[in-house]
């Protein structure tokens, strides 16, 4: 039974895989982006743990700014992916210019709540 | 030319000034008002002409809601109303008298003496600013107003707002003619001018321009995908948040929806992107809010927003597999691993959170809003407010009128043609509609929601109908009308088979809409003018000749306390005058409208049901100089003390258990005359409030101290007051002061 589930979890991850290496180069920058974002999240939570979380705003500010990013660079990603047909009248440039907008109104707020 | 233009423009205005039916009657004849101005040969477009009637009805609509709030200006004049808005109304003031940052850091020593209260992180202060900066626009564009005139008038502009906002929202979730509808059924519904007449300068009346503002721009963002349109409606709950507490309700409405539309199989990229961006953007905005600060990530309530964060983002990425794998066996296992992970890990989180007391559990007022008789059993402080009691039937008649009956209609027809944005309307009408069942306040709350769907009942019926009629006597006149298309024409046929007297019966039912609708508008007027205008700090009265009289005995009380007391003399009274007292009296109080502190209100309920010389003790270490009663015996006004006694008890009894409720009823009854318990016959309350009444013949035939409030001529007309004097009683005795008596020197 282990075996097999492990041998079922080897077959996924190879199916994932090579279904993943078909997306375009642009979309793979972004994958990369939100890894990163998420991945410092989760070393400030871990640091949070450790430490503690005494100045709240700042942790809370940390995580969200890194969350916050993610997520929007997965709604960028969403919007500008050529297989959606949802945004297929959404044009490229309008996409970026939205998440812009949006990770400066994000970043602002954030500055204001670090102190 | 010109003679046209305005035969045009009497055709509307003369429609619309019953606001209801007109906007109905512009969407149902819009096409046929538009032919015959063609005929006329008046050089628009109809698209162009259907604009300008639009505009124009809007426009009309638009001053409709602002004058129609105005009765109470009319008939007294231009103050502030009720409790509360005279504190945001004294917060205001100070805002532009001494500036932002002097505002935020306020101190303020002048109520809850000794605590004191730091004002800046206990309010929300979206009203406060809002009427600031008005007021700042006015004064920069050389309007000398008064900030009185601003804030009084607050309520009435945002009301306009609203319905703009409803318009638009009524726009996008059926059509054009449904916002129409919408904004003349939500201009002039008496639900929410309850809250929203000049003079009620209260966090409501601005707060529901901002709840129904995030709801549109929330399913705008939905239907478009877009994450502009998620970013406005961030900013709108941001608003919404500082503006006043029922943004929870918000917070807890969205991701409820979320869940259905998941649960539903309706989950779509667009749902994703709108939800991500305003869960994170507007929780982070409404953090910069003081009052606010970290509830989004800590307390109970907000805890349902954030589940719905992380289950999104477990929903996305299924998705995501889902479409990677060919393979569907492969995807089951998938799915239930991650599946089992992503809910045990979510458990987990939410166990230890709250056992750890790091995630605050449920606070009072949320139970007592999922569980109407919470309050009741728990927290006296609540219940005793007149606007959380459960709503009566005849109030949900009174405030909705035929609304009520177009409701479910509205229902029908939203599930008829079901998307995203009807089922967005339907969850916040049945939800807020339970809501308005557990407290009468939150009518408010319904209002929008049911002005909608009945605005879709309405506009969905009269266009049918109004169809049915044309295609009738399109017919009739001729077959040469080249705006006849075919599908029009097969439907008529079908129609002309199905049923022969159906052109009839639909100008009967349109005839009986239109009748219904007017119905509303005099209803909403006769309610507006009679029920909701009342500043309820002035009481007017019928005169024995009919007249109107007017009792000004409030404002004449705290006038005499501004003029003849020392400037920091503190009054004791209940809490409901506690604002006023300090706006308008501008003297420290003990206890006031933000009832945060539990155990000194119930110091003041326990002073005010005990005997006088147990009450002096607990005046003096309070520091009392003066204690306020409102009597309303002289003029029989019902809201006053006597009737208010028994909360104090109750309140006093829950924390100082020597106060027991039973001491002053007599076989469970609540009596002043003589049958009344020993304990009431002689406790602070009563001999305040009937000192030297004994003396005094209220009404012709009746025995001297009889109360006119209660019906009953009183039990204890010798009273002596040892440790207090009578300093002041107002014209009509609804007020009576009294000053607490320094110790004796000797005895």
């Amino acid at each position: 039974m282990a075996k097999s589930t492990s041998k079922d979890a080897q077959d996924l991850l190879r199916a994932l895989w090579s279904a993943y290496s078909a997306t375009p180069t642009n979309l793979k920058i972004i994958d990369l982006y939100v890894i990163f974002a998420v991945f410092t999240a989760l070393i400030q939570v871990v640091y949070m743990a450790l430490v503690g979380s005494f100045p709240f705003n700042s942790f809370l500010s940390g995580v969200l700014s890194c969350v916050g990013t993610a997520v929007l660079a997965v709604c960028l990603r969403i919007q500008v992916n050529k297989e959606n047909k949802e945004f297929k009248d959404l044009a490229p440039e309008r996409a970026f210019a939205d998440f812009v907008l949006c990770n400066l109104v994000l970043h602002l707020v954030i500055m204001n709540f670090l102190g | 030319m010109a003679g046209k233009a305005e035969s045009l423009n009497g055709t509307v205005k003369s429609g619309s000034n019953q606001s209801g039916p007109a906007a109905m009657q512009a969407s149902a004849f819009k096409a046929d008002l538009s032919n015959m101005i063609s005929l006329k040969s008046f050089k628009l477009k109809t698209k162009q002409q259907e604009l300008l009637i639009r505009v124009s009805i809007l426009l009309l609509v638009y001053v409709l809601a602002f004058i129609t709030r105005l009765f109470s200006v009319l008939r007294y004049e231009s103050m502030i109303h009720e409790f509360d808005p005279y504190f945001n109304y004294r917060t205001t003031l100070f805002l532009t008298e001494k500036g932002f940052y002097e505002f935020w850091n306020w101190f303020d020593s002048e109520s809850w003496y000794p605590l004191g209260r730091i004002i800046g992180g206990t309010l929300y202060p979206g009203l406060m600013v809002t009427a600031a900066l008005i007021y700042w626009l006015m004064r920069f564009l050389r309007f000398a107003v008064h900030i009185r005139e601003v804030c009084v008038l607050t309520a009435p502009f945002f009301a306009s707002n609203t319905t703009l906002v409803a318009y638009f929202f009524g726009k996008e979730i059926w059509d054009s003619g449904a916002g129409l509808v919408a904004a003349a059924l939500i201009a002039i519904c008496p639900g929410y001018i309850s809250r929203s007449v000049a003079g009620s300068y209260d966090n409501e009346g601005v707060a529901i321009f901002a709840l129904l503002l995030t709801f549109y721009l929330f399913v705008k963002a939905v239907n478009t995908g877009s994450l502009a349109w998620s970013l406005a409606s961030a900013f709108g709950y941001f608003y919404m948040v500082s503006a006043w507490g029922g943004y929870v309700f918000i917070i807890n409405l969205i991701p409820l929806y979320v869940l259905v539309l998941l649960i539903t199989g309706r989950y779509s990229m667009r749902l994703y992107v709108a939800y991500n961006c305003m869960y994170i953007l507007g929780m982070l905005l409404a953090m910069q809010i003081r009052f606010v600060g970290f509830q989004h990530v800590q307390s109970g309530e907000h805890m349902a927003a954030m589940g719905v964060f992380f289950l999104i983002q477990v929903f996305y990425f299924l998705d995501w597999v889902r479409h990677a794998l060919a393979d569907a066996k492969l995807f089951e296992a998938f799915l239930r691993i991650t599946v089992t992970t992503a809910v045990s890990f979510g458990a987990i989180a939410l166990g230890v959170g709250t056992a750890s007391g790091y995630i605050s559990p449920w606070t009072g007022r949320f139970y007592s809003l999922l569980d109407p008789t919470y309050a009741k059993d728990h927290i006296p402080i609540i219940a005793s407010v007149s606007e959380h009691q459960p709503t009566a039937w005849s109030s949900f008649m009174f405030d909705f009128h035929i609304l009520l009956f177009f409701f479910p209609a509205g229902l029908y027809f939203c599930f008829k043609r079901l998307s995203d944005a009807t089922i967005f309307i339907v969850m916040y009408g049945l939800t807020s509609m339970y809501f308005a069942g557990v407290m009468v306040r939150l009518i408010l709350v319904a209002t929008p929601a049911v002005c909608l769907i009945s605005a879709i009942a309405v506009s969905a019926t009269v266009k049918n109908l109004a169809q049915l009629v044309r295609a009738k006597s399109k017919a009739v006149q001729s077959g040469s009308s080249k705006g006849t298309s075919t599908a029009k024409g097969s439907s008529k046929g079908l129609v002309d088979q199905s049923q022969p007297f159906q052109r009839n019966g639909a100008i009967v039912l349109l005839l009986g809409a239109f009748y219904l609708l007017s119905r509303y508008a005099t209803h909403c007027t006769w309610v507006t003018s009679e029920a909701y205008s009342s500043p309820s700090i002035v009481l007017a009265a019928r005169g024995a000749h009919g007249n109107r009289v007017i009792f000004d005995d409030y404002r004449e009380a705290y006038y005499w306390l501004r003029q003849n007391t020392p400037p920091d003399a503190k009054v004791m009274s209940w809490w409901d005058y506690g604002y006023q007292i300090t706006a308008m009296g501008n003297r420290t109080v003990i206890v006031d409208n933000n009832t945060w502190n539990n155990t000194h209100i119930a110091t003041v309920g326990r002073a005010m049901s005990s005997y006088e010389d147990e009450a002096y003790e607990i005046m003096r270490s309070l520091d009392v100089d003066y204690v306020l009663v409102v009597f309303g015996g002289v003029t029989g006004y019902s809201s006053d003390d006597i009737n208010k006694f028994l909360w104090m008890v109750r309140i006093g009894g829950g924390v100082f258990p020597v106060i027991k409720e039973p001491d002053y009823l007599v076989n469970g009854e609540y009596r002043v005359d003589k049958g009344a318990a020993p304990k009431m016959l002689n406790c602070l309350m009563y001999k305040l409030c009937y000192y030297r009444f004994g003396e005094l013949t209220t009404e012709y035939g009746k025995p001297p101290g009889y109360d006119r409030a209660r019906g009953v001529e009183i039990g204890n007309k010798d009273v002596k007051l040892e440790y207090l004097e009578e300093a002041f009683t107002t014209q009509n005795w609804i007020v009576r002061i009294y000053k607490v008596k320094p110790p004796k020197n000797r005895w």
